[in-house]
């Protein structure tokens, strides 16, 4: 399959070649509108994803080259970078939205005129009513809903006794092992506070107290030596994998990833999972070069494509019904989404506004927590 | 008999010879000046440059008078004790529409947010209110967010106007302004750098101990074997020594995990149990065992080419007149090596504090070093001038030891190779 790709890039390339050859003798505008597209995402099972829904058609349709980096990790300090060095050399940047806010009060990237810019759905109705909840904003184009869970190696535990809540995590008694979650204060004390008996609808009300934030390490610290920190999105279904950690949290598309492809025996603990949008924005400057890209990377039919190779939930209402199975094994993608029925009964929405208010206070405790 | 002392020497031509020379000689430097320039160039813009930079960013404070102007020149006079009036609040509106237009009070909310949390949302919770709101701005600002309502607010802002900071300092050294001025601790729960610190340099010199017990029979053994054995030797430790950073340290993983090389070999010979399996890697151990391996090599050659040097008859002398051989080691053999130690030493100490993708690797929480902290600072929290004061303190203290180095033994002694 991929090298059936790489030979037909080959083909492409040797035939653009030609056709710049023959542009010397007079067929100039066949070969200007080929351009190298710097599209910036999150790697792994996700930026294979798009590469398959969304970049090779469009390498397809107008020759385009589309050169894939992996750096959303840290892609507001790489904007902001190449923004003080005056010279942005990314086209289209993958991004959280609590990220884009900040991006866009800084005047890294385009505020995007959504009803212009994008695609309408098939029925006509356009994109500010197609999209779902919260997944425009101002300089933000979300793609897919994606979810933040906590999974396990069911080999790890007996049969009878698997985890199933969010509490078994915090469970040492009953579920031992080691775990793995990631280095940053986000999802972890919202977990921790649900574990501990909050009601999910008082999670954040609860985090802007002192009360509520003391609770919550205190809680994290019945487990703080059975705690593996990760950084990398890649690293916990590794870890999870190699039995390093019994629990791993992780990005839902990540494990079903490994549980798919992989055949790995892991499940997703879909309690309390903590929901949020990706998406797109355009670095300061770029909006022209990508206009036309990103009208077809965020239509309707390209959302529904990429729900076949990633259990992220497509952020449009009308790619829903697109949604099928997935690509090579063919099992039914639906049960797998975040937004499937019994998997989001009991779902929490970050709160980005939360989090841009106190996510520097939050870090640094949560730093100083880790250090002691 | 001689010539008379007036007329000076003079050169075929008729120049005088002093001259002649003082040519000669400029030319020379000249010459030598033009083969170094592109060195001294290169220096310059990716060494010298840089180092500037980054000790300007730990002070520089331009973000707050640059986007608050009018507020801050309305703050003049202003008596530090009650509420400002509403031309400074008018003031703050003018400022922050037009920042709201502009799309610049990223940075501004970002460095007041640093010192005040919530400072964030307060800035663009109210500028995106400012639209609809009317004059008198005194009420309305207070209303849309209540933080303008505190005198401590207003102090921060007149106190953040200056153009230079010594708060990123003072958060790197976990220590912070009250809204007073005055400097005091932070919170216990928020204190972290200075531990780390301490960690970094604690850690670093535990391997560079280790480097030494471990290199030092090595370097003994190279420097005495015949040519044809120490040749091989030195295959062996240059080996590693030319292989890829980030391989030895994943192997490293490989070998360590719970579910690692060594764990199983000790599970299976029966030494431990397959549930009390060892958790060697992700914590201090980890990086010590990592990092002394990685640095081994900068320690056993300085100490090699040093031990090279010393006649093997010194021991045989020693022993001749009598000495046991601990005692000749002691008081012959071991001064006489100094120089490597030291040179070794400092190497592998300087280069452990600066070492970042292995602890990062293999250090999970406890055996992180406080360069983790800059690569978090720049690349996660974006506090980019809380980097460049953490850098700089680390520059420091780099400086500082070699400085009490340069005393003790002398930089002209180390010989590397």
């Amino acid at each position: 399959m991929k090298q059936q790709g790489n030979h037909k890039r080959a083909v492409r390339r040797t035939l653009t070649l030609a056709v710049a050859s023959a542009s010397v003798v007079g067929l100039a505008s066949v070969a200007q509108a080929q351009q190298t597209l710097n599209i910036v995402s999150w790697g792994g099972a996700y930026s294979m994803s798009q590469d398959r829904a969304y970049h090779q058609p469009w390498t397809e349709k107008t020759g385009d080259e589309i050169v894939n980096i992996d750096r959303s990790a840290n892609a507001l300090a790489g904007l902001r970078a190449q923004s003080q060095a005056g010279n942005v050399t990314w086209d289209l940047v993958d991004m959280l939205p609590a990220d884009a806010m900040i991006a866009c009060a800084e005047g890294l990237i385009e505020p995007l005129d959504h009803d212009e810019l994008l695609a309408d759905a098939p029925d006509g109705t356009p994109p500010s009513e197609d999209f779902v909840d919260g997944a425009l904003g101002e300089c933000f184009v979300a793609s897919i809903v994606y979810s933040n869970i906590v999974a396990f190696n069911s080999e790890m535990f007996p049969e009878d006794k698997q985890p199933s809540t969010i509490e078994d995590v915090f469970d040492l008694e009953n579920y031992p092992g080691q775990r793995a979650l990631m280095r940053r204060p986000i999802n972890n004390l919202e977990w921790a506070l649900i574990a501990d008996g909050v009601d999910r609808d008082d999670v954040y009300d609860m985090l802007e107290t002192e009360e509520g934030i003391q609770r919550a390490f205190d809680k994290l610290d019945t487990i703080k030596d059975n705690v593996i920190w990760w950084e990398e999105g890649a690293q916990p279904p590794q870890l999870l994998a190699d039995k390093e950690v019994a629990f791993a949290s992780a990005y839902n598309g990540r494990i079903f990833d490994a549980m798919v492809s992989e055949d790995q025996p892991f499940e997703i603990i879909w309690d309390a999972q903590v929901f949020e949008l990706d998406g797109w924005v355009v670095p300061t400057g770029k909006l022209d070069k990508v206009r036309d890209y990103l009208y077809f990377a965020t239509d309707t039919q390209r959302l529904a494509d990429q729900a076949q190779y990633i259990s992220y939930g497509p952020a449009r209402l009308s790619s829903s019904e697109y949604v099928s199975t997935h690509a090579e094994t063919g099992i039914e993608m639906e049960p797998h989404m975040p937004t499937y029925g019994p998997n989001f009964e009991t779902a929490i929405q970050k709160d980005d506004e939360f989090w841009a208010d106190y996510s520097d206070e939050l870090s640094q405790r949560f730093d100083a927590w880790l250090a002691q | 008999m001689s010539e008379s002392p007036a007329s000076p020497l003079t050169t075929a031509d008729g120049v005088p010879l002093k001259v002649s020379l003082r040519r000669a000689v400029r030319r020379s430097k000249i010459k030598a000046f033009l083969l170094v320039s592109p060195l001294l160039l290169f220096l310059v813009v990716a060494f010298v440059m840089p180092i500037f930079d980054m000790l300007w960013r730990s002070v520089d404070n331009p973000e707050v008078s640059a986007g608050l102007t009018r507020t801050v020149e309305a703050l003049e006079g202003w008596d530090r004790q009650s509420l400002p009036d509403e031309h400074v609040f008018s003031a703050l509106a003018e400022d922050l529409q037009e920042g709201q237009e502009a799309r610049n009070l990223g940075l501004l909310s970002s460095r007041l947010n640093y010192e005040q949390s919530g400072m964030r949302s307060a800035i663009t919770r109210t500028a995106r209110g400012l639209r609809t709101m009317e004059p008198p701005y005194k009420e309305a600002l207070i209303d849309a967010h209540a933080r303008w309502g505190e005198v401590d607010t207003w102090k921060l802002i007149e106190r953040e106007a200056s153009p230079l900071t010594l708060s990123y300092y003072l958060m790197a050294l976990d220590r912070r302004l009250t809204p007073d001025g005055e400097i005091v601790r932070a919170p216990e729960n928020q204190r972290i750098h200075v531990n780390l610190f301490w960690r970094t340099f604690w850690m670093s010199a535990v391997i560079t101990g280790l480097t030494l017990v471990l290199g030092y029979p090595i370097a003994f053994l190279l420097s005495n074997l015949p040519l044809r054995h120490s040749n091989l030797l030195m295959i062996l430790v240059l080996l590693p020594f030319w292989t890829s950073l980030l391989v030895r340290t994943t192997t490293w993983i490989a070998i360590l995990q719970s579910q690692g090389v060594l764990n199983d070999v000790m599970v299976a010979v029966g030494v431990i149990a397959d549930e009390a399996r060892w958790q060697m890697i992700h914590n201090k151990t980890g990086t010590i065992v990592a990092m002394t391996h990685i640095l081994l090599p900068f320690m056993i050659l300085p100490l090699y080419s040093v031990m090279k040097t010393i006649p093997p008859s010194y021991m045989r002398a020693a022993r001749s007149l009598g000495g046991r051989p601990f005692l000749c080691f002691r008081r012959v053999y071991f001064p006489l090596t100094i120089p490597g130690i030291a040179a070794g030493g400092i190497l592998v100490f300087i280069l452990s504090i600066g070492y970042y993708i292995t602890p990062a690797l293999v250090g999970g929480q406890s055996g992180r070093f406080i360069t983790n902290y800059i690569a978090y600072h720049m690349q996660t929290s974006l506090n980019w001038g809380l980097a460049a004061a953490i850098a700089s303190i680390l520059l420091f203290v780099v400086i500082i030891f070699y400085l009490v180095f340069n005393r003790l033994i002398g930089v002209d002694k180390v010989k590397l190779g």
